[in-house]
């Protein structure tokens, strides 16, 4: 699993920003069968967290009704500079984690 | 997004005016929960009866986005936000992505904070046929409401 996450370019304390993060993974659904008739297991990422130097940000509990390659768009009012961290865990536990800084802009932006 | 009214949602509407519906329930895409001539699964009435209990949750404070007629439905995009000031004393704890004719109801159940500073999510979610997508969100006042979107799907997502 690679993910990725995308930060507003422009950042200052006390703005809301939006984060999106989006990940490879089949998300299968476990109610699929192979051409011989055997089921396919459930595979899915059924967690994602997000936290901001170790406080909470957001969550979210997944089932297999998230499309494959799951993309979430989530946001945050910015306490200052730290930073980001994005855990996604995979059904049996395999679990993705991925850094993120969030610096604060001085200039007045270009 | 696609507005174009294809042959399949036009057949569609033609059974359901012959099965019975009446012609109003059949031709208004956007109806609201109470009224709607949709089929419930029970899977969905499981899944909300875990979060509401037996009650009723106004119709409120729920913006859902996503389109009236989706081609695909292996990626359908939403975008769900509930109006709320977002603060220490009154936030969104959750906000529940339900399916009404998906075999698995619950599609996401998404958790914020005051840190959030705005009770909205964007993704890509499944729907396996034509259904009404429901949300509901729950106050940290312990208030719940919940919105409620019919989609048209085109080509079901399979078997999510």
């Amino acid at each position: 699993m690679k993910p990725r996450i995308k930060l507003p370019d422009t950042i200052r304390t006390g703005d809301l920003i939006e984060i999106k993060a989006l990940i490879q993974h089949v998300m299968e659904t476990g109610n699929r069968k192979n051409a011989d008739g055997t089921p396919i297991p459930r595979n899915i990422i059924n967690s994602f967290s997000a936290t901001f130097e170790g406080r909470p940000v957001f969550s979210a509990d997944l089932g297999s009704g998230i499309a494959a390659n799951p993309y979430i768009a989530f946001y945050m009012r910015v306490p200052g500079p730290g930073d980001l961290e994005l855990t996604w865990i995979e059904d049996g536990g395999q679990t993705t984690t991925e850094k993120a800084r969030v610096e604060i802009s001085t200039s007045t932006g270009q | 997004m696609i507005k174009r009214l294809t042959m399949h949602s036009v057949t569609r509407r033609s059974l359901l005016a012959g099965a019975g519906f009446t012609a109003a329930g059949a031709l208004i895409p956007d109806v609201s929960f109470a009224e709607g001539p949709s089929e419930r699964s029970a899977a969905f009435e499981a899944a909300m009866k875990a979060i509401v209990g037996d009650t009723v949750p106004d119709t409120a404070l729920i913006t859902l986005e996503l389109p009236e007629q989706a081609e695909n439905g292996n990626i359908v995009p939403y975008t769900v936000s509930v109006d709320s000031p977002m603060s220490e004393q009154d936030y969104v704890t959750a906000l529940h992505l339900l399916s009404t004719a998906n075999p698995n109801a619950k599609v996401a159940t998404f958790r914020f904070t005051p840190l959030s500073g705005l009770a909205k999510v964007t993704g890509r979610m499944r729907l396996a046929k034509t259904q009404d997508v429901v949300c509901v969100a729950e106050l940290s006042s312990g208030r719940k409401v919940m919105g409620v979107t019919r989609v048209e799907v085109a080509l079901g997502g399979c078997l999510n």
